[in-house]
């Protein structure tokens, strides 16, 4: 009666591979989104050396490098949580993304307070200490807000993700044989994470 | 008995209401859900299109004042480029026919599919919200140049808010089209077994997907410059203005290419089909157009020859621009090669295609021109190159497009149009064109500049003639519009393969059944274009 004739190579079936494919190529566009923002810098550093090297001092390069531990940490745990499930331990793969989620908002959490002591500075763009400043050490704290901003977002919309695929390991939807949501959501956990790598020695490191 | 049930059922009719469309999650009616916006949005570009050549028929103010006229052709170029041109190709009938001739029921990421069409309408509300919202349309100019675009009062943030999420939305199409073309072609078909639309609309993904977030980032910048009065690109703030520039057009020119590469996909299908003849170069013609979308990376310089930038590298730029050249020629004559010798039928859709080969050829050669550093001290920012980009895009693309809508009308819709009247719409409209943009080339060669709305008395006639072409295109495009509705309302039930095509599209139904084929799909011997009947040589 409601035979209908299904194709071999259809589009509705299960494809972990085109899932893993797709995601791919969205995380090379993101990695394009930010690589604007990097020629930005590049041109402006290269154009105002010592006015970028002056702002740079206003960043506490402590809590810069301990917001690098907790991501580094953080894609360790998503990893480990794709294996437990790939290896039939749904709980402890939820443990170690909760685990994750824990490390995004200690991230946040450092961040708050790094931005709140430049606002008590004045060096958000529009504030008063900011309009004294050279036009380079501007350009720097713009490009500093701007692309910290971004990437701070990412480390929402990542963590969104997360907690989307622990609902649905618990649903069972995600499980040891389809788990690509998973791994998709830890390929773009790793891409948060990668940025930040890139971020940190930019804006904090070089001298 | 079921047979003939399962026949009657189709994809057009299995559900009704418009839930059923606009949560549809069929690939088909999303192809045309984007065909039917883009259609309307196209419309509205065309009034704007109008009304500018109405102003210019006399010098001086004749129907709107300067701003006014600002902020028409910035909407018209908004509207045409993001919400009709870009997407118009690809989205619509790419959506429609990419699964059906790769021998599949749907894209591999269905919703995503879906998804990108919502984006579409909410980057196209954006757009819209600009005639009420904030200082009215952006007066910028779609190329919105900074410093320019941060302090007009007018509403640039939402002009730029709508082509970030159109981006997006253009983003995800290609992604979905790059993975379905890998995951899910029919048993046997390798890629280079595969029907050249598809290739072409293979290598418009890959810009989209490769170029796009360079413009998205970009103008994500001009409203944080906006909102947050910070200064990027105002020199005034230490920003640089040619930095702009040089992003805007790192993704607006691939975007060209975006534009013209599933037309030259049409354009292939369509030729054989008439000739009832193998194309000729098959490999040619695929790789060439991954030849142009690598190396249309590389020439954006081309557009900023006078905006100041070192002698070398605007040498090299020119180099790059007119190595393009190479792989479209090689279309060209291979085009023409298949049509040597053909059982050449001449319908509606080749004509289409015939014209396209010929105001493309103009199109291309002006380029050329364009390109070319001396000559483009001169005709840069003059009608030259207006006229030169609407022989690509409308002369090029749009026909194409209008070739795609006739030539797969039969099968979208399972009926056929008036083929007397169809003859004259495409008169019309192929002749009300040129008289509309050739006068531009030679008033640009003058040195008439472009985005005014005023002009000096001895460039009064031809554009009276400009506008006068005009009327006779919207002629055109009224009656071919008329005729394809009469023929959707009450035309003759087409035949399943009305041109004799071989391509897989042609082995199903028309209008096709929900999942497209209700057997499996036999791949034509000896490649996607070897006609049976074809002499040999």
């Amino acid at each position: 009666m409601n035979h209908h004739f299904t194709l071999p190579n259809s589009g509705h079936n299960y494809d972990a591979k085109a899932s893993k494919m797709g995601m791919w190529l969205f995380l090379y566009t993101e990695l394009i989104l930010f690589g604007g923002l990097f020629l930005v810098y590049m041109v402006y550093r290269s154009l105002n050396q010592d006015a970028f090297l002056l702002a740079s001092f206003n960043l506490n390069v402590w809590m810069g490098t301990a917001n690098t531990i907790v991501l580094l940490t953080s894609s360790m745990t998503v990893a480990m949580a794709i294996s437990a499930l790939q290896k039939g331990d749904p709980k402890k793969s939820i443990f170690l993304l909760w685990m994750t989620i824990l490390a995004a908002l200690v991230f946040l959490v450092v961040k708050y307070f790094e931005w709140s002591a430049k606002f008590e500075h004045g060096l958000f763009p529009g504030m008063d200490h900011f309009n004294q400043l050279p036009n380079g050490e501007k350009l720097y704290f713009n490009l500093y807000f701007f692309m910290t901003g971004l990437h701070g977002l990412h480390v929402i919309v990542g963590g969104i993700f997360i907690v989307i695929v622990v609902f649905k390991i618990k649903s069972g939807k995600v499980n040891k044989d389809r788990y690509q949501l998973l791994e998709n959501s830890g390929l773009y956990w790793h891409l948060v994470d990668l940025i930040w790598i890139y971020l940190f020695p930019l804006f904090y490191l070089i001298h | 008995m079921t047979a003939i049930a399962t026949q009657q059922i189709n994809y057009l009719n299995v559900k009704k209401g418009i839930w059923s469309w606009i949560f549809t999650l069929d690939h088909k009616r999303i192809g045309l859900l984007y065909l039917y916006s883009i259609s309307t949005f196209f419309l509205v570009g065309v009034i704007l299109g109008v009304l500018m050549r109405l102003e210019l028929f006399n010098p001086g103010r004749d129907i709107m004042e300067a701003k006014t006229y600002n902020q028409v052709f910035t909407l018209h170029g908004v509207i045409m480029i993001f919400l009709f041109i870009i997407p118009s190709i690809p989205a619509a009938f790419g959506n429609f026919f990419l699964p059906i001739m790769l021998g599949t029921d749907d894209v591999s990421l269905p919703r995503l599919n879906l998804l990108s069409w919502w984006l579409y309408v909410i980057g196209a509300l954006f757009a819209l919200s600009t005639l009420v919202f904030g200082g009215g349309p952006a007066d910028t100019g779609w190329t919105f140049y900074a410093p320019y675009s941060v302090k007009t009062g007018t509403n640039v943030s939402m002009s730029v808010m709508a082509a970030f999420v159109l981006g997006f939305s253009s983003i995800l199409t290609g992604l979905n089209f790059i993975v379905t073309i890998h995951r899910l072609r029919t048993p046997g078909m390798t890629f280079n077994k595969m029907p050249l639309f598809a290739w072409a609309l293979y290598a418009t993904s890959w810009i989209q997907v490769l170029a796009t977030p360079i413009i998205g980032i970009t103008l994500l910048m001009i409203v944080v410059e906006r909102v947050f009065g910070i200064g990027l690109f105002d020199p005034s703030m230490g920003g640089d203005p040619i930095l702009y520039q040089h992003l805007f057009w790192i993704y607006s020119h691939p975007a060209v290419y975006i534009m013209a590469l599933p037309a030259m996909g049409v354009v292939s299908e369509i030729i054989p089909t008439f000739s009832q003849r193998t194309i000729f170069g098959y490999k040619p013609i695929a790789y060439s157009s991954m030849a142009i979308a690598f190396v249309g990376y590389f020439v954006w310089g081309h557009h900023m020859f006078t905006s100041g930038m070192s002698g070398s590298a605007a040498i090299i730029f020119s180099i790059l621009t007119f190595l393009v050249a190479i792989p479209t020629a090689i279309k060209v004559f291979n085009w023409l090669a298949t049509l040597y010798k053909g059982s050449i039928d001449i319908k509606v859709p080749l004509l289409f295609a015939l014209a396209f080969i010929f105001n493309f050829l103009i199109g291309g050669l002006t380029g050329l021109v364009v390109g070319a550093l001396a000559v483009d001290v001169h005709v840069h920012d003059t009608y030259f190159v207006v006229g030169h980009f609407h022989y690509v895009m409308f002369g090029g693309t749009g026909f194409a497009f209008f070739g795609a809508l006739h030539y797969w009308f039969p099968k979208i819709w399972g009926k056929m149009y008036n083929m007397t009247r169809a003859y004259v719409a495409f008169g019309l409209l192929f002749v009300g064109f040129n008289i509309l943009y050739f006068p531009m080339l030679i008033l640009g060669v003058m040195g008439m500049p472009r985005r005014y709305y005023d002009y000096l008395p001895q460039f009064h006639t031809l554009n009276q003639i400009s506008t006068i072409g005009s009327w006779i295109l919207v002629v055109g495009l009224l009656l071919m519009i008329y005729n394809l509705i009469a023929g959707y309302r009450k035309g003759p039930k087409a035949a399943g393969n009305p041109w004799h095509g071989i391509t897989l599209e042609w082995q199903t139904d028309s209008p096709p059944p929900l999942h497209n084929f209700d057997k499996m799909p036999e791949l034509p011997e000896g490649g996607p274009y070897n006609y049976p009947n074809a002499k040999s040589e």
